[in-house]
């Protein structure tokens, strides 16, 4: 499927030149560190009005819903404070129009006797006054967050067309200090949960296609093994615990097959190992680094970094093993390559003057951008819906997550646990 | 119970075997919450569930083995994996000491500095790794008693930005197992 990747809301074009898309900290709490900026063109203005029964519940919904909506770069918010409504309330089109925005979310949420919550939303386009659906979550505490992120889903896919990601979930890894952790996050990195502790590093998590594993590279046995960890269970197994390091597994999109890079016949090599386990194959045989295998979303090929050429580039081969093509040429040091489900783009890094950014390429036709303009980014993952790159970098020298839109204009720090955070991996959609 | 699969976790690693190994079971928590798809009168109700992450904690690493005295570590140029003559003398200590005793182990662990890619890095300390292991050969240890690994970036030996601190960590670590 080709899809546009800026889309271009002709019902509601507006070229706004709005500045600093900054989130409203009133309805926020504390601990909601959300940060969006950048300045965005064509962005759907939309309001958000607090749900009702929010006060008394664990979790803002408006507010979550709120920014995962601009931290896509599609929306912007217009300030809903001081409208009370719910899900059942026909709002005043002329009051929302006034307030410039095209369209609204207003809803409830309530406990219910069994301690749960329900939650009710209804999405309004006050241009037209017209209803465009709702619907209705009984949650748990635990899974309020939740809700929010897939009402702006549903936000997301009414008003864009495209399916939203907000209610997937992202792994990370932190340093703290001697400790290291490994956490799956929701997307807009908050509600971690601990899925290792280790008192070694642990790099390179990696999704399994259905969600469910986390394949990654840990050095508790104080060298680095690849290991396949089921996150909801805790169970782990060894994938690749050769001799000599054993990193950056990759899974093939049927999730049957892991590359991995191994160094036991010397070098660092790639091969192939069944995700059930078993001997590995070798991929491509070279007398210099080849590393960092990503699969093609079709299956058909395999991206990876190599210095063969003197210098690391990346490059593709069929996903069994053949001859490699060079992929890119601008400067002497690419790697980290991150193909869009879509199939559409190459994320990856590339130093430019003795600093690491983020590039995208768009694989058609070979064109190069740079999508930001700090020094030591690292890690690019693409979303499932290929419209946004969470990616690690550096801010005032603490390591953090950043999010970006693909033309590098609405960028966001994602929050979450203290300490260094980097090594971020987007699952894929939810079941 | 977490205990158990500590010590599993860590026989099945130290038993150093090259195929997948299935470890034990750890102890399975079932987080995940009750989730009702819901009708409401005004939402074509929809189901929201989520699974629960049981957390591991590995808890600490395994001890190291006795070790000769004196230096145990090379010291490399940027992005370079050749030896510097300065440390053959390094070398040829250690190689004595690993010979003396043939059910010495050895990992040579190489780093880099903190510039660019964690994957790549380790790629690059792999080549460290393997220069220093290379050269350990040529005196004759035997490559039964040698493993070549590498950490990246992720141990710098000094903390810091400056060529100073980095140059101390684009080295290779003899290490006693």
């Amino acid at each position: 499927m080709t899809v546009n990747p800026f889309p271009r809301f002709t019902a509601f074009v507006r070229v706004a030149c709005v500045g600093l898309a900054l989130l409203a900290g009133a309805a926020v709490q504390a601990q909601f560190r959300v940060d969006v900026a950048g300045i965005g063109l064509n962005q759907l203005p939309i309001a958000v009005s607090a749900f009702r029964g929010e006060d008394a519940a664990p979790q803002k919904i408006a507010a979550i819903v709120q920014a995962d909506l601009e931290r896509s770069g599609q929306f912007r918010a217009v300030d809903a404070a001081g409208v009370a409504l719910d899900e059942l309330t026909r709002p005043d089109v002329a009051v929302w129009r006034q307030k410039g925005a095209d369209s609204l979310v207003s809803g409830s949420v309530a406990r219910l006797a069994d301690g749960r919550y329900d939650v009710r939303f209804r999405l309004w386009d006050v241009v037209r006054g017209q209803d465009l659906g709702g619907q209705s979550y009984a949650v748990t505490q635990g899974d309020l967050r939740l809700a929010a992120h897939r009402i702006a889903d549903f936000v997301y896919e009414k008003l864009t067309g495209e399916k939203g990601a907000f209610s997937t979930r992202i792994a990370y890894v932190t340093k703290a200090g001697p400790r290291y952790q490994l956490w799956v996050a929701d997307a807009d990195g908050e509600n971690a949960q601990s899925a290792l502790a280790s008192p070694e590093p642990i790099i390179s998590p990696a999704w399994s296609p259905n969600g469910a594993q986390l394949a990654y590279v840990s050095f508790e046995s104080r060298k680095p093994v690849v290991y396949s960890h089921d996150v909801a269970t805790g169970k782990r197994r060894l994938i690749a615990n050769f001799k000599g390091s054993n990193s950056a597994p990759a899974w093939s999109p049927d999730g049957r097959t892991l590359a991995v890079t191994l160094s036991r016949d010397g070098g660092s090599q790639l091969f192939a190992i069944d995700a059930a386990g078993g001997e590995p194959r070798r991929l491509a045989q070279s007398s210099s680094i080849d590393t960092e295998p990503v699969y093609s979303p079709d299956g058909k090929l395999i991206y990876f970094v190599s210095d063969r050429g003197g210098a690391p580039q990346i490059y593709k081969m069929p996903a069994s093993g053949g001859s490699a093509e060079r992929v890119t040429f601008t400067s002497s040091y690419n790697i980290s390559p991150a193909v869009s489900p879509d199939g559409r783009w190459l994320a990856y890094i590339s130093r430019v003057n003795g600093a690491f950014k983020l590039h995208l390429m768009e694989l058609a036709g070979g064109a190069v951008t740079v999508l930001t303009d700090s020094a030591a980014d690292e890690s690019p993952s693409f979303a499932p819906n290929s419209r946004l790159i969470v990616y690690a970098t550096q801010q005032q020298g603490r390591e953090v997550l950043m999010t970006t839109t693909l033309d590098g204009k609405i960028k966001a720090r994602l929050s979450g646990q203290g300490g260094n955070i980097r090594e971020p991996d987007w699952g894929p959609f939810q079941k | 119970m977490k205990k158990l699969f500590l010590v599993l976790c860590t026989a099945a690693l130290m038993a150093g075997c090259g195929s997948a190994v299935k470890l034990d079971n750890v102890p399975v928590e079932d987080k995940s919450g009750t989730n009702t798809s819901q009708s409401g009168a005004q939402g074509d109700g929809s189901a929201v569930g989520k699974s629960g992450v049981t957390s591991v904690d590995v808890g600490k690493s395994t001890q190291q083995a006795a070790m000769p005295a004196g230096a145990r570590i090379v010291y490399f140029d940027y992005d370079s994996f050749i030896i510097k003559p300065e440390f053959q003398s390094v070398i040829e200590t250690q190689a004595r000491f690993i010979k003396a005793d043939r059910t010495r182990k050895v990992a040579i662990e190489g780093h880099t500095d903190e510039r660019g890619g964690r994957e790549y890095n380790l790629a690059l300390g792999q080549k460290r790794a393997e220069a220093v292991r290379g050269a350990l050969g040529l005196l004759g240890v035997s490559d039964a008693q040698m493993e070549a690994v590498s950490f990246g970036k992720e141990k710098p030996a000094v903390l810091g930005s400056d060529e100073a601190a980095m140059a101390k960590n684009r080295r290779a670590e003899i290490s006693y197992r």
